[in-house]
């Protein structure tokens, strides 16, 4: 079994008063892809949030590839070989396809996929097209796909992609499918946050359930497809 | 006018629009990325024109020594900038718009007695630039050489700063985080470096805009609060973080002011315009205009639905039966005070002083708490209120019970307009406006000799004789503020005060529930006028006078740290502010010449350490003391 790369426990969070996260354990292993299920609200994005330093108020231990990150601030978890794909994309809208990648570029990472601008342009065409465009002016699936690409031009390890397939046309959906599988196979692990189980068979090799901030379920993705009283209770609509 | 007196000003507008560029760029840079409007640029910029007087009397002798000293003395400014950045503002990122804004006024006041404790008070005349002492001749009329090179600097500079921008990974970087600041730190930038190198290369944009004013004008200790009027509205006129918006709206401004200069008096209708004397009035008239017809500015962009920065506020609360009799227990103590006269003479002269400052917080603090609107020129009403009742008594001989009842009104007329424009903007944007109208209400004050007195003011206002007695004019002014607060606070728990808290707490909400949220803060602003007002006619008697400076800057900011003093979320909290503010005024400002540094290191204080005031923190500590076995049970419970 390969070495784990992230591990997660105990991990509480907070949104001012309101108790968001309780003690959410979770362990990513070595070129896995691990789904991070349940409904809205569920507090899949807040654990990545948690995971990636952004919030404020956490309590609990994570440690990524042995070192412990629950205090560092997000730009040293960053250049520790952690990305993070927000689900609202949040692609700098006033810089050009080009300067976005520039943002995210970091050094080259022993044992990590190491991606130029070219690269990305390979994996995804559309981008390639339209170097020179703002950020401003493309497409939800286009920003989609940027997003994702300048988090890859930090040569991460291990990638915290939220919603990939949240809001995106069906044919975006199948992109996305693939490119993570592609980028599996190129040895990145990933920690994917879903809602649509099929996405989730499609790509993932674990799944943890979340309902209310609580971790419910924990296992292969073919025994949660085995198990209807959680996919009952905590993921379909 | 000729047209050769016409191109010269016009050249005159290029060459203050170089100068207004400098400041502006650096300030709209800084506030771009770090979200930060800053007070003390316009600090940056004067001590700019102070070190390059030292430098350049020092080593300025030759043409090279003259340059090297300029760029040096931007570069020790943008050293401080740095410095400051890191030690004081570091901290106060995540604070409220309200504490950034603050802090960086205290630094305007710590900057300004450094300044006045290094060079002292005196106008100091530097030497002029070597090589560029002539002037050119321009039909028939001198252009000195040295406004040529300031002509060609700004659009210099201009250039320079775009192509760092948009050449250079910091620049992306820069770029990226004036949009979306967490974001740049997901992607491992250290942002905190990143504001520093911000804050430093705006700092030193606004020490040479200052250096190189060196040959042109004298260092005094009154160029930081005048540029930084200016350029805030250059910022505002341009689009916050707009760099060439800052360009095209220092052009825009400074021509105005140049046609205006040019255009001299004009007759129209008989009625003599002295137009040059517009100038101050012209550049946030601009700014009123474009802020109404384009809030976002020239180049701007509209910012996204700003997030309701201020924290949850606890609801108020009726005060208990103990804090009424406490309450009383000190009014009756108040009304006693004249029966000691001989043992205290001072205490009625000095209560009075507190009783207005307690009047004028109380209003502010009606607006800025629980209406959650920060207006930085409260002193407009304050002014309006107190020459309202002067003019009254001395240049119509209206007696003064009239005058007190009728000269708040002119504020409330002020409020009545001034608020109507204010109302439609938040944040930031608000505490521009109220800053600028209080400006315009200063500057035509200042200019309107005929009215106002100029620059003297006006004096001999006396109360009537059955009110000319130290205890007649303290009762006075103890029934006018206990019956003003009272009435402020009434409003608050009536249905309009609800509307007015509901607006603050969420605008979109309350509009939903049919609160007509414009219209009611539009009231409250004027309500809160109203007793500013009040407050400055009072003030007219008890001082016998008003002059500019008593209702300039200073009392906005004065006001703003009363009710912070005392705390912004209680009813109780300005109050107490005020009379400490006051007394500590009084105490310290006999015993030091660097009274300013002093009142910056308090409110650096309330904004760093008690940022819930005096009347806050010892409520919180009351809270915790009597919920302290509760509260210590959760924190168990959710660290298990």
């Amino acid at each position: 079994m390969q070495e784990t790369i992230l591990e997660v426990n105990g991990l509480n969070a907070f949104y001012g008063r309101a108790h968001i996260l309780f003690d959410v354990d979770l362990k990513v292993r070595k070129g896995e892809v691990v789904a991070l299920m349940g409904r809205n609200g569920a507090g899949k994005s807040t654990t990545m949030k948690a995971i990636m330093g952004m919030l404020s108020r956490t309590q609990g231990e994570v440690s990524f590839m042995g070192n412990a990150i629950a205090k560092s601030p997000p730009h040293v978890i960053s250049k520790m070989g952690m990305g993070f794909v927000p689900e609202d994309r949040r692609v700098f809208t006033d810089l050009t396809v080009l300067e976005n990648l520039e943002v995210g570029s970091q050094a080259e990472r022993e044992g990590a996929p190491y991606w130029t601008a070219e690269k990305l342009f390979e994996l995804f065409p559309n981008l390639g097209e339209m170097p020179h465009r703002p950020g401003g002016n493309m497409s939800g699936g286009e920003q989609q796909m940027l997003t994702v690409s300048r988090t890859l031009m930090g040569n991460p390890y291990l990638v915290l992609l939220d919603e990939p397939s949240e809001g995106v046309a069906p044919v975006i959906v199948e992109q996305m499918a693939n490119m993570i599988m592609a980028l599996k196979k190129q040895g990145l692990t990933i920690l994917l946050s879903e809602q649509n189980l099929q996405f989730a068979d499609l790509v993932c090799d674990r799944a943890y359930v979340l309902e209310n901030g609580h971790v419910r379920f924990e296992g292969t993705m073919e025994e949660l497809d085995a198990n209807e009283d959680v996919r009952r209770n905590y993921l379909s609509v | 006018m000729t047209l050769s007196g016409l191109l010269v000003q016009l050249l005159n507008g290029l060459v203050d629009a170089s100068s207004l560029f400098l400041v502006a760029s650096g300030l709209s840079l800084i506030f771009g990325v770090t979200r930060i409007m800053n007070f003390a640029h316009g600090s940056f910029y004067m001590l700019g024109v102070y070190v390059a007087y030292t430098f350049v009397s020092h080593m300025g002798e030759s043409v090279g020594g003259f340059w090297v000293a300029i760029i040096l003395s931007s570069l020790m400014v943008a050293l401080l900038g740095a410095l400051i950045e890191i030690v004081i503002l570091r901290r106060v990122y995540r604070a409220p718009e309200l504490f950034q804004l603050l802090a960086t006024f205290s630094l305007v006041l710590i900057l300004q007695d450094l300044a006045l404790f290094i060079w002292g008070p005196e106008d100091l005349f530097g030497p002029r630039a070597p090589g560029l002492t002539g002037s050119i001749e321009i039909l028939g009329r001198n252009f000195p050489q040295y406004n040529l090179v300031m002509i060609v600097i700004g659009p210099a500079v201009l250039g320079i700063l775009w192509l760092l921008l948009n050449k250079t990974r910091w620049g992306v970087l820069i770029r990226a985080a004036t949009q979306d600041r967490e974001m740049v730190s997901t992607l491992g930038v250290n942002q905190a470096w990143l504001f520093t190198s911000v804050f430093a290369l705006g700092c030193f944009l606004a020490g040479l805009g200052g250096a190189l004013q060196e040959p042109r004008i004298p260092a005094n200790l009154a160029l930081d609060l005048e540029s930084i009027g200016t350029a805030f509205v250059v910022v505002v006129v341009g689009g916050m973080g707009s760099i060439p918006g800052a360009f095209l709206a220092a052009l825009l401004i400074a021509e105005v002011k140049a046609l205006c200069i040019a255009l001299g008096t004009i007759h129209i209708f008989g009625i003599d315009f002295p137009m040059s004397k517009m100038t101050l009035v012209a550049e946030f008239l601009i700014m009123a205009i474009i802020l109404v017809i384009r809030p976002w500015g020239l180049l701007g962009k509209p910012q996204a639905t700003a997030r309701n920065d201020h924290s949850a506020e606890p609801p108020l609360r009726p005060s208990l039966p103990i804090f009424k009799w406490c309450t009383a227990a000190l009014v009756l103590a108040l009304v006693l005070v004249p029966v000691f006269e001989e043992t205290f003479p001072y205490a009625q002269i000095i209560l009075v002083e507190i009783f207005i400052a307690v009047l004028f917080a109380a209003s502010l603090h009606f607006v800025m708490g629980p209406g959650g609107m920060h207006s930085f020129g409260h002193a407009a009403y304050f002014g309006l209120g107190a020459y309202g009742a002067a003019i009254l008594v001395v240049t119509w001989k209206l007696p003064m019970e009239l005058a007190l009842i009728a000269g708040p009104l002119l504020a409330v007329l002020g409020a009545l307009v001034f608020g109507w424009f204010s109302v439609r903007l938040s944040g930031v944007y608000l505490a521009m406006l109220t800053f600028a109208f209080a400006q315009i209400v200063w500057s035509i004050v200042y200019q309107w000799d005929d009215v106002t007195g100029g620059s003297n003011g006006i004096f001999g206002v006396w109360p009537s004789d059955w009110l000319s007695s130290t205890t007649a004019l303290y009762y006075l002014t103890l029934s006018i503020m206990l019956a003003g607060i009272l009435i402020l606070r009434r409003i608050l728990f009536a249905p309009f005060g609800l509307a007015i808290r509901a607006a603050r707490d969420s605008s979109l909400r309350a509009d939903a529930i049919g609160v007509d949220v414009k219209r009611v803060q539009w009231v409250a602003f004027v309500v809160a006028g109203l007793f500013g007002g009040i407050a400055g006619a009072v003030y007219v008697f008890s001082k016998g006078g008003i002059s500019p400076e008593a209702i300039g800057v200073g009392r906005s900011i004065d006001g703003l740290v009363m009710v912070l003093l005392g705390g912004v979320q209680t009813l109780f909290g300005p109050i107490v502010g005020a009379s400490i503010f006051t007394w500590l005024h009084d105490s310290v400002a006999r015993e030091t010449d660097y009274w300013k540094a002093v009142l910056g290191m308090i409110i650096l204080l309330i904004v760093l350490i008690f940022p819930a005031g005096i009347v806050g923190t010892l409520s919180h500590l009351w809270q915790w003391i009597k919920h302290h076995r509760p509260l210590q049970t959760k924190k168990v419970e959710a660290s298990k």
